[in-house]
């Protein structure tokens, strides 16, 4: 069965069931933080926190420090900061995401522009190495997994109500500040954790394009997360699978493959033609 | 409150259920339009005597930071079982009025005592609902999911909706007609039904105060007739209402208690009372004259702003 070995042969591999593993702990997380993202118009913030990592990325390595913890630093510190200028409101909120995120990535650059030699270890940040994750980076992975897919869990209702009807669920007596920040900081542990595996770049996607379909398909955010996971769990097979027997990067592979599935699904959606009555259409 | 009150169908002189055998609401006599339809709510008679105090608010000052105070001393009262029409220009501090109410932004001096006491310890008695705008109707939840949301009363983690929630919300949606529609997407509804939906979510809150800010805003006069209809009900199951809006002829015929604000009270009392030319001209800074038994008010030519129709 020529079939049978094509799909099993690159399981033979630790680093590909590794690699497996990594992108389906990053689907779960990112349909359940990218659903928010989505459904928010926060886009641009998973966007502004990944790019904000390569600060903690580069301090981190520089001083021979995790390099996963430097990003965990700087996501989080920078979540908090856009989250603090938004309240203060005096600039805008996409403003404010600029604004951290070229800075701390041009303290990144700065860091790094002071070594002289070429670390890969870095441009492995930047562009995502799926096949490079390491059992360290795994459990890390799914740590900060437990923690995000619990707290959504533990205050579904609230984070619903505050992105609902901000207004009324302060009045009802839900601390709204504590939850918008919350979830700011739920976006950056997200980044984190697909960080080592997608990259810098690319990271956002896996954030935006399974949640953006499944919400083409579904109109309730329980079902949106499932469709969803489902959807990354199938374009990260799928993208593997590209990666692994076409001898391409794996990163790009896999968001192309969600990429695929969006477009799939928003052609077939527009397909749907409004039904006249039957009456109407009678002579 | 088991029984639906009848009187939204056989008039005002039938009273509503348990609790509410009070004496001194003695309404007008029912009003009957042109083609022989009963107003949706008919105000209670004038020189009504008010029973103890839902919400009350001495002296408060309000705004927001770095800038002058939005609300300056304001006073006035909602009884229970009352509709109180809240009636101001746009920008006269009516959203910092509910706001500060709830407490959700601090007043800078003064009080506010709903059923008399803190607003801290009675939230549970108060429900609001902001403005349309306020709301993300495009968020991925239902109308019951909404409704739901009424039923919050406390964060501890991984709590769900209770089974008293859930029939408190089937309860609530029925009541406003809206069961069908229960598991759609909230976007999908029109404007009237969105407004029934945030009603229901009050309901299904039990609250027995309800702050509505301007609720009829764009709806069509048979669907505010309706909503109209649906508040009278919860009044008459002693429900006290504030209701903010820009419709001077429902506050007239509809509202108890008319509060004419614009950063000060600038009149409070019975609508006919309230609703002078000398108190509406003050208010919306612009010569404002109510024609025909309060039921209509204009803007006379060349009064003041340019362009006014």
């Amino acid at each position: 069965m020529e079939l049978a070995e094509w799909l099993i042969e690159p399981y033979e591999y630790e680093f590909m069931q590794r690699a497996l593993a990594s992108l389906l702990i990053v689907s779960l997380v990112g349909s359940v933080v990218g659903t928010f993202v989505v459904h928010k118009g926060l886009a641009a913030s998973g966007s502004g926190l990944a790019h904000a990592t390569l600060a903690g990325v580069a301090i981190a390595f520089v001083n021979g420090a995790s390099v996963a913890l430097g990003a965990l630093a700087a996501a989080v510190a920078t979540a908090l900061g856009i989250g603090y200028v938004r309240r203060t409101s005096r600039v805008s909120y996409d403003t404010a995401i600029a604004i951290f995120f070229v800075s701390a990535f041009s303290l990144g650059i700065l860091v790094i522009s002071r070594r002289s030699s070429y670390t890969p270890d870095l441009v492995s940040f930047v562009f995502g190495d799926i096949l490079g994750v390491s059992r360290a980076d795994l459990l890390g992975e799914v740590i900060l997994a437990v923690v995000v897919v619990g707290f959504v869990l533990a205050f579904y209702r609230e984070l619903v109500m505050v992105a609902y009807d901000p207004a009324m669920a302060a009045a009802a007596g839900v601390r709204t500040a504590f939850f918008e920040f919350s979830l700011l900081v739920l976006i950056a542990l997200a980044v984190v954790v697909a960080l080592q595996a997608i990259g810098i770049v690319l990271v956002t996607a896996t954030l935006i394009i399974p949640p953006a379909t499944a919400s083409l398909l579904f109109r309730r955010i329980p079902r949106i997360m499932a469709a969803s996971f489902l959807i990354g769990v199938a374009s990260s097979v799928f993208g593997l699978y590209a990666s692994f027997h076409a001898g391409v990067a794996a990163s790009p592979a896999v968001v192309l493959s969600a990429t695929a599935a969006f477009a799939v699904v928003l052609v077939a959606t527009s397909l749907r033609r409004t039904r006249l009555p039957a009456a109407a259409t009678a002579e | 409150m088991t029984s639906r009150p009848e009187h939204a169908h056989h008039g005002h002189d039938a009273h509503g259920p348990v609790g509410h055998e009070d004496p001194t609401h003695i309404h007008d006599a029912v009003e009957l339009d042109g083609a022989g339809h009963r107003a949706a709510r008919a105000r209670l008679a004038p020189g009504h005597m008010h029973g103890p105090l839902a919400l009350e608010v001495k002296g408060l000052w309000a705004g927001y930071p770095g800038k002058p105070p939005a609300l300056e001393d304001v006073s006035f009262v909602v009884p229970e079982g009352e509709m109180v029409g809240l009636v101001g220009p746009n920008g006269a501090g009516k959203s910092t009025l509910f706001k500060s109410i709830l407490g959700v932004v601090r007043p800078l001096l003064g009080e506010v005592r709903v059923f008399g006491r803190p607003v801290s310890e009675t939230r549970a008695d108060v429900a609001y609902t902001p403005q349309v705008e306020e709301v993300d109707w495009e968020f991925p939840v239902s109308v019951r999911d909404v409704v739901l949301m009424g039923c919050w009363r406390g964060s501890s983690p991984f709590r769900r909706w209770s089974r008293q929630d859930r029939e408190a919300t089937e309860d609530a949606l029925e009541r406003v007609q809206l069961s069908d529609l229960a598991n759609r997407q909230v976007g999908e509804l029109s404007g009237g039904q969105r407004r029934r939906v945030l009603i229901a979510r009050s309901i299904a809150r039990g609250a027995r105060l309800l702050l509505l800010d301007e609720p009829f805003a764009g709806l069509d006069a048979a669907v505010e007739h309706d909503l109209l209809a649906i508040l009278d009900e919860l009044t008459h199951e002693g429900c006290s209402i504030l209701i903010a809006t820009h419709d001077l002829a429902c506050v007239a015929s509809a509202c108890d208690e008319a509060c004419c604000l614009n950063r000060r009270v600038q009149g409070y009392g019975p609508p006919a009372d309230v609703l002078t030319e000398d108190v509406l001209s003050r208010t919306f800074e612009r010569a404002l004259v109510p024609v025909g038994a309060e039921r209509e008010f204009i803007v006379p030519e060349g009064n003041g702003s340019a362009g006014a129709s």
